[in-house]
């Protein structure tokens, strides 16, 4: 059923027909209306077998699902910016206790200065901590990444959480046609939750136990084992998504003219929308440019990256965060896997703090880097003149 | 095959439903069979604030997300904005500005200086006639519809009725559309 | 202009004061003083300090405070004496067309 739907919703959505077990969340913004949506479903009695919590904080509610994750329920909260890194303590043990809870990420600048708007800074501070990541182009795949997550969370060779990132505002705020699912499609695709070990009152488990020296470095070789293999299942989850939905979303990684392209651009999330279309507007103007969408950052698919990027003289990645004291994160992704080649590197940190990229940003710094008009590394987008005072 | 892309922005302050205009125009244009898209500037989401909003249509899905720096449309939901905001900022030489004003089209093209081609509708009043309250984006996405014909009437009703639940509130808002659209047929000399 | 970055983003107080927020609402409250009982619940609840208690000819009644207020009509509908009301603004009610 297509239909105008705000991006929340349709994350919300997709969420009910996932049949959860546990929600538990606390109000962030631009995350508010997707919990909102999911609370006004459970008080409608739309939830079925759901119990909704509202958390005292993002801390509480991380907590609270590493609890019924536990004890065998499929779980989701949603979340961003300061939010996620309250979370994060208790996610990267989650992550070490091998629950596969499902996040959604508004993608949401960090304080301070005190921003509520999109960058993707508070992700990718997350970029090491056992979670897989993707990031979603529009609030459609947003809808449909929602049952892929909990399909391959919830894979027993992989159990991880699972953390899709969409761009708070761009999409979240976003009031678009959205292909709704049917429940049907959904339980065709994503069976019921089936817990490898969960423990019960009568059946009292430790989740997380202690490791002393000499354990605890196998327990962290298992884990990069099971994002190993989630590399594969996750391929194998987007390719039966398209066989049963006909929206194929691509793997890893969607490679469009990289084949003969001197210059490859590199985006994630909302933005790519607008690159592809300035790509595909200068490959009529006979330009030799690609685009690479990079949709799964955890776990990074070196692989696919380096095979696209084989044949690029110049890599240009729009970033959308900075590491302080070296370059924008993945930049230094996409580096390491073009690791012996040798392309010229361009990366241009844009949109920080939710700043527009208007569409002549975009066509200027690609322009410039294909005539060769820029010094090769990292470089900050369009910045206003400014001085550095103390008060 | 030559693809649309109608971009329109609208002005208003928050509370005055700046927001939900862009979106019950958005629907509209779906029931039409365009692509759509519509989102609010974000900014502090509070009532009286200058707001701006967006929308997008075309005949192919749309995959720019970034503000809309030349409209081919501006609508201006408060006259109060007009001046402190520099509502017609880009609009494109053959576009058209179409604005809440409490005087005609040429009064405010002579106060402002303007060179091209505004249309006005006292919708506050209008708006209060009909529902009491200035809440004035009803009226305007009928004046919008009336001064432009990018979406069909018809269609725009069928949003309205379907967007209020409260069914007396649909009709009041149903006939203050109509008023709206009629009165600036009128005006731009359908 | 070029802009001037604070270290740490440190701003000196009373910044807000400067921006005067009172023409960004379509209506504005209006106190009855006769029906004020300056019980203070607007005072608490206005969610931007605009209206105060203060002493006025031997008694006490709520101010609002209009350079400031931005309407949002919270005090009128905490009122429990019904002594706010929220009137339209002179320019929403202009005639000509």
């Amino acid at each position: 059923m297509r239909k105008v739907v705000r991006g929340f919703y349709s994350i919300a959505y997709s969420v009910k027909l996932c049949r959860p077990n546990v929600i538990a969340a606390y109000p962030i913004t631009p995350q508010t209306e997707i919990v909102e949506n999911l609370a006004s479903m459970y008080a409608n009695g739309e939830l079925g077998e759901c119990e909704y919590v509202t958390a005292e904080s993002e801390f509480g509610a991380a907590s609270i699902l590493v609890g019924a994750s536990a004890a065998g329920a499929r779980t989701f909260t949603a979340t961003c910016s300061q939010g996620l890194i309250l979370m994060s303590e208790v996610l990267i043990n989650a992550a070490g206790m091998r629950l596969p809870i499902v996040l959604v990420n508004t993608n949401r600048a960090l304080s301070a200065p005190l921003s509520i708007w999109n960058d993707h800074q508070d992700s990718m501070i997350l970029r090491d901590a056992g979670l897989m990541q993707i990031h979603v182009e529009s609030n459609q795949e947003a809808h449909d990444m929602v049952p892929v997550a909990f399909k391959v969370a919830e894979n027993h060779k992989v159990m991880l959480p699972f953390m899709i990132n969409m761009d708070g505002y761009k999409l979240t705020h976003a009031y678009e046609p959205i292909d709704l699912l049917d429940q049907e499609t959904i339980d065709e695709f994503l069976p019921s939750y089936d817990p490898p070990v969960y423990m019960t009152t009568k059946n009292p488990l430790t989740f997380g136990s202690y490791a002393p020296p000499q354990y605890y470095a196998e327990f962290r070789v298992v884990m990069q084992n099971a994002m190993d293999r989630a590399r594969k299942e996750l391929e194998n989850a987007y390719k039966e998504w398209a066989e049963i939905t006909g929206r194929d979303w691509g793997g890893h990684v969607v490679a469009e003219n990289v084949e003969d392209a001197e210059l490859v651009a590199i985006a994630m999330g909302s933005l790519t929308g607008m690159v592809r279309d300035v790509v595909s507007e200068l490959r009529t103007q006979g330009k030799k440019v690609g685009l690479l969408k990079i949709r799964t950052l955890r776990p990074f698919p070196i692989e696919e990256v380096r095979k696209a990027l084989k044949n690029a003289e110049k890599i240009l990645v729009f970033e959308r965060a900075v590491s302080f004291g070296h370059e924008g994160p993945v930049g230094m992704e996409v580096k390491s896997a073009c690791f012996g080649l040798t392309p010229e590197f361009y990366s241009f940190a844009v949109g920080l703090g939710g700043r527009d990229i208007p569409r002549e940003e975009i066509v200027k710094i690609i322009g410039n880097v294909y005539e060769g008009k820029v010094e090769q590394g990292f470089h900050f987008g369009t910045v206003k003149p400014f001085e550095e005072v103390i008060v | 095959m030559v693809s649309i892309l109608i971009e329109v922005r609208f002005h208003g302050r928050g509370g005055q439903g700046v927001v939900t205009a862009a979106d019950i125009l958005a629907v509209a244009g779906f029931k039409d069979g365009y692509y759509t898209l519509s989102f609010p500037t974000f900014g502090a989401e509070k009532r009286g604030t200058p707001v701006a909003s967006f929308l997008r249509l075309s005949d192919k899905p749309i995959v720019s997300r970034d503000e809309i720096y030349y409209p081919d449309y501006v609508v201006v939901m408060d006259p109060t904005v007009i001046g402190p905001v520099k509502v017609e900022a880009g609009l494109k030489a053959e576009g058209r500005l179409i604005a809440n004003y409490p005087k005609g089209s040429e009064d405010l093209k002579r106060e402002m200086g303007w060179d091209f081609e505004v249309y006005t509708i006292n919708a506050t009043k209008m708006a209060m006639e009909h529902l009491g309250r200035p809440i004035t984006n009803t009226a305007m996405v009928g004046a919008f519809v009336g001064a432009t014909n990018v979406i069909k009437l018809e269609s725009l009703l069928e949003t309205i009725e379907e967007w209020f639940t409260n069914k007396e509130l649909a009709e009041k808002n149903l006939k203050l559309v109509k008023e709206a659209y009629e009165y600036m047929r009128k005006v731009c000399g359908w | 202009m070029v802009m001037k970055i604070t270290l740490g983003g440190v701003s000196k107080p009373h910044s807000s004061k400067n921006m005067k927020t009172g023409d960004w609402g379509t209506e504005y409250p209006v106190v009855d003083e006769e029906k004020c009982t300056a019980c203070k619940a607007c005072e608490y609840l206005c969610p931007d300090a605009c209206i105060v208690v203060v002493e006025k000819d031997d008694k006490k009644v709520a101010v609002p405070d209009y350079e400031y207020c931005k309407g949002c009509g919270v005090c009128f509908s905490v009122c429990p004496a019904d002594a706010i009301r929220m009137e339209l603004k002179e320019i929403y009610k202009l005639e000509v067309c």
